[in-house]
Parts: structure tokens; sequence; C-alpha cells
């Protein structure tokens, strides 16, 4: 194991240079999956992870349905190739049941299932390349997928990870910060600012710990509008394409049309 | 077998109760059910009980060669099967073990293996080639609400009730001397965790601790929290579930700073007092 990096130097840098409370660059794609009905790939500097949604649609298993609302299903699938050693994980294996099962309950509270009942959504999550926060990854990746479905939710989730290295609150971390400090997942509803998941497994004494967990609600606020901005700019793409098609002729009737859908779009997210 | 939902009285009921900050069963939101613990004839077997839900640990521990990767480490390997013998609705090891048991088994590998209660180098004996291998077997007797919580108290009172053997090192010859020659000894314990769990409402209603059955089946989700007398957390999980203010998690960990304090006081006195029982020299 060579030589011991820095996680927080003097400078106030770590060890990729970011400043303590930078988070990572953000990519988002929405809609890569042409056969699905939501698909959203998300990058949070190196992690990658695809969501893919099918649904609401008829369950395949009737004894699985529940009579007031619909199931949520979801399986996660870790690539071999996602991590530096190529290692295939089975589906049984305990940390991917562990992520399928938390993601799962997150979205039970964030889908309005009550409004498809007797059905299912399956979401299914490919983590493909893993370098720290990859849960928070696939439940920012979920909800993408989810909306990009246009399935009907109470509000974004969005999802960050956070340590603290002695006393300085880390945000948004790598594998290689992940394995050193204590640090936590968390995911809110952003525009209540109630928190969703909440999950630590490394000892932390509690006086820290409120530190950081407030730190990341704040920055999973930020995380939630780099997701809205993607959300928007696609959709705005989508209608202006349905506009242009709907209106024959140039410009001015297509564009007003495309600026009162966006209005509505607007009012409905609010009213939710 | 799926077990049958709660009637629509059952539920309407407890949940009007709960408005009223009454639970079912009589205690008040926050009160946990007395922990009774008591130990078997051998070190490192404990049956612990909340109420009526009853979890026993009982510890194991053999010689043998580390893993290539951790040569000066000892390993600690936890068992944790639900049969149907703790309730009806848990089957009989068909296939992948139902979702209730791989959370209670992550969870308790998180708590007990995971933060470092235990050091384990403490349990090499001759570098690279003998190590100790601490197995914590826990049978889930009775399913009667929180069965984590239960389980986590056996585990932590069975790891500090434990006295291995003691060893002597020759050279490269091994010596281990039999419980009646040589007084056996205490694992190097870090710090002791302990878990609470609490069932959180909808609807502004009081989160509950140590929830029962019921309560369990009827809430709107769960939060637990593992943390030590030092005001240490080792495991914070709420995995989804009724979203909550940032605050109102804050409380709550207040009270769980609270409870372990309460209990680490009730576990030493539980050792002392089976201590005082024992022919044996116990160091």
């Amino acid at each position: 194991m060579g030589s011991r990096i820095e996680i927080l130097n003097d400078g106030g840098l770590r060890s990729d240079g970011r400043r303590q409370h930078e988070l990572r660059s953000i990519t988002i794609q929405l809609a890569t999956q042409g056969n699905a009905d939501g698909s959203a790939i998300i990058q949070h500097g190196l992690t990658t992870v695809l969501a893919v949604v099918h649904g609401p649609r008829e369950a395949r298993l009737r004894s699985l349905t529940q009579h007031d609302r619909a199931v949520i299903s979801v399986e996660v699938q870790v690539a071999p190739f996602s991590q530096g050693d190529r290692r295939r994980r089975g589906k049984g294996d305990r940390r991917t049941q562990e992520l399928a099962a938390s993601v799962k309950e997150t979205f039970e509270t964030a889908v309005q299932t009550h409004l498809y009942p007797r059905s299912e959504i399956n979401i299914y999550i490919h983590v493909l390349h893993q370098d720290g926060g990859v849960l928070a990854a696939c439940v920012n990746a979920t909800t993408l997928a989810l909306i990009n479905a246009g399935v009907p939710m109470i509000d974004y989730v969005a999802s960050v990870s956070a340590g603290t290295f002695s006393t300085s609150p880390l945000l948004d971390l790598t594998t290689l910060e992940e394995s050193d400090v204590p640090n936590i997942t968390l995911a809110v509803f952003p525009r209540t600012g109630k928190v969703g998941l909440l999950l630590m497994d490394t000892r932390l004494h509690v006086e820290r710990f409120e530190e950081i967990f407030r730190l990341a609600a704040e920055a999973g606020k930020v995380i939630h509008e780099e997701m809205r901005v993607a959300i928007r700019t696609s959709t705005a793409g989508l209608v202006k394409a349905m506009g242009g098609a709907i209106v024959a002729g140039p410009g001015a009737g297509s564009s007003e049309r495309a600026t009162k859908a966006l209005e509505i779009e607007d009012e409905e997210m609010v009213d939710a | 077998m799926r077990p049958l939902s709660p009637s629509i009285p059952e539920k309407e009921f407890v949940l009007e109760a709960l408005g009223q900050g009454l639970r079912v069963d009589g205690r008040a939101p926050l009160e946990m059910r007395q922990p009774v613990l008591t130990f078997g004839p051998e070190f490192g077997y404990v049956e612990c009980s909340l109420g009526k839900t009853k979890v026993i640990c009982s510890i194991d521990a053999k010689m043998v060669r580390p893993s290539p990767e951790r040569l000066f480490e000892g390993v600690i390997s936890l068992h944790s099967e639900i049969s149907p013998m703790a309730s009806t609705e848990y089957e009989a090891g068909y296939g992948r073990p139902s979702d209730a048991e791989v959370e209670i088994s992550r969870m308790l590998d998180k708590i007990l293996r995971r933060s470092d209660a235990i050091d384990k180098e403490s349990l090499c004996v001759l570098a690279g080639q003998r190590v100790w291998h601490l197995k914590l077997t826990f049978h889930f007797l009775s399913d009667s609400g929180n069965m984590l919580d239960c389980a986590c108290l056996a585990g932590i009172t069975a790891l500090r009730h434990f006295r291995r053997p003691e060893v002597e090192v020759v050279g490269e010859e091994v010596i281990v001397h039999a419980p009646e020659e040589r007084a056996p000894l205490p694992l190097a314990i870090h710090h002791t965790p302990l878990c609470f769990t609490f069932a959180l409402f909808n609807d502004s209603l009081p989160a509950l601790l140590d929830p029962s059955h019921l309560e369990e089946t009827l809430c709107a989700g769960t939060m637990s929290i593992a943390l030590n007398a030092q005001k240490e957390l080792c495991v914070l999980q709420k995995a989804g579930g009724v979203a909550m203010e940032a605050d109102a998690i804050l409380k709550l960990l207040e009270i769980g700073v609270m409870k372990a304090k309460e209990l680490d006081k009730l576990i030493e006195e539980a050792l002392a007092a089976d201590f005082a029982t024992r022919v044996v020299e116990v160091r």
C-alpha cells in the first residue's frame, strides 16, 4: 500500500484538488435507454450510476400486489468492472441487497404509489463505476429516472455523502476518503428539507455528527438544483420538438406554446 | 408465510391512542421494556429478553490460520439466521434470506464487528499462523418486536462475559491451557455499542422507542441508532420511511445518548452479579 495520501492538506485542499465543501462535478443524461419508460445516468466525479424505470405496469406476480397502491421493486447490479479489481458480485451479495433495500424504502415514501393500485414499478440500477458516494448516486439516478418516466412523486430526492476529517467536515467523498474518515449518506426532500434516508456505519462523536448532518442537508439542496436544471432543459427540448410538430409553420406560435407548457409544468410542480 | 395485516379497527386504535401519547401496552413513548439478562453455565452464553422478545447469543472460540490479507488479526464471524421458532412469518431457510433477516444480520455485523468493539489484534496468538476465531451465534427465540436491539444487547453482553483460554507461546509451539489449569482471560473490548430502535409515524405522531410487534407492523418507518456510553455514534440507520425534520432526528439522538448510559450500567450490574456466583476465578 503506497505512501499515505493526505485527506486534507494545510492549504485546505483535498486529495483530488477540491476544497472542503466542494462537490464533485455532476453530469446528467436523461432517457438513455430507448425501451424503458424512464432512464438516467448520473456521474458524481467518477462515480457513475445508471437507473432504469419500468412502470407503473401490471405486476408480474399477482401475489406481490397491494390492493391500494403500487409496489416498488428495486434491483441493483454492480458491474464487475466498476472497481479496481474485476470482481463479479452475485445478486445475493449482502451489500448489494442492502443498497437495493435502502433505495426501495426511500422511494416508497417519495413516489405517490396510491395513484396506481395493484401495479408494479420496477427500478433497475446499474453501478458502472465506483468512486465513493455510490448509494447517493443510486438515489439521485433513481429520482431522475422516475421523473423521466413520468411517475408522480411528492418531491425530488437529493442525496449526498459527507464525512469529517478530525474536525473539518468534507462533502461528497471519494473512495479514498470514504475508507479513511467517518462518513454518512443522506437523502433529503429539498422543498421541505426533511430527511428521507440517513445511513452511517463508522464511529463518530455525536457533536461532530450534527455538523456534517446539517451541512449534508444543505448540500442536498444544491444537488437538487442541478437535477432540476437538467430535467427542465430536457423537457424544454421535448416540448419544443412537440410544439414544432403540432403547429405547422415557423416560430412564434410554437414558442408561445412551449413557454406556456413550461409554465404549466412549473405550477404543477409547485402544487404537488 | 406472510402474516395477516392488522385489522382496520386495531390500526385506528393504535394510531389514535398514539395521538394522545399512549401506547397499547401502557408504556410511555420513549420507554423501553425492561431488559433481563440471564447467563448460561458457560462463559459467553447470554439470554436477553425485552418483554416477550428473546434472543440468545453464544460465543465459541477456536484457533485457526489467519487469512493471508490479515496475518496479525483474529477473525470474528456472526451467524444470525431467524428460524420459524421466532415467529411463523419467518421461513426455515429456503433459498434467500428474507428482508428482515438481511437487515438484522447487516446491522449486527455493523454494530458488533465493523465498529471495532473487539480489538482484533489482541486475538492474534502466533503471527501469521494461529489466531482466534470468535464465532457469535444468535438464536432468535421469540419475536415480540424489536429483535435487533435485543440481539445487540445479547451480543455485546456475551462478548463482555466471554472468557477465552489462556495461551502460551513457546518458540513456535502454542500451548492452550484448559480453564481448570489457568483462569481464562476476557476479550479486549474497546467500547460497548448499544442499539436503540425508534418506530416513526406520520402526521406528527410521536416516535416510539423499542416498538412492540404491532407497532413495528403499523409504523411508517424506523430509525436505529447504535452508540456507546461515551457518546460516540457507531451506526445510524434510517433507511427510507417517513421523512423527518433534522431537529427531530437530533432529538432522538439525545435520547439514545441518555438511554445508552442507563443500559451500560445495567450490563455492568448484571455481569457483576453473575461473576459473583462463579467458583472459577474471573479476572
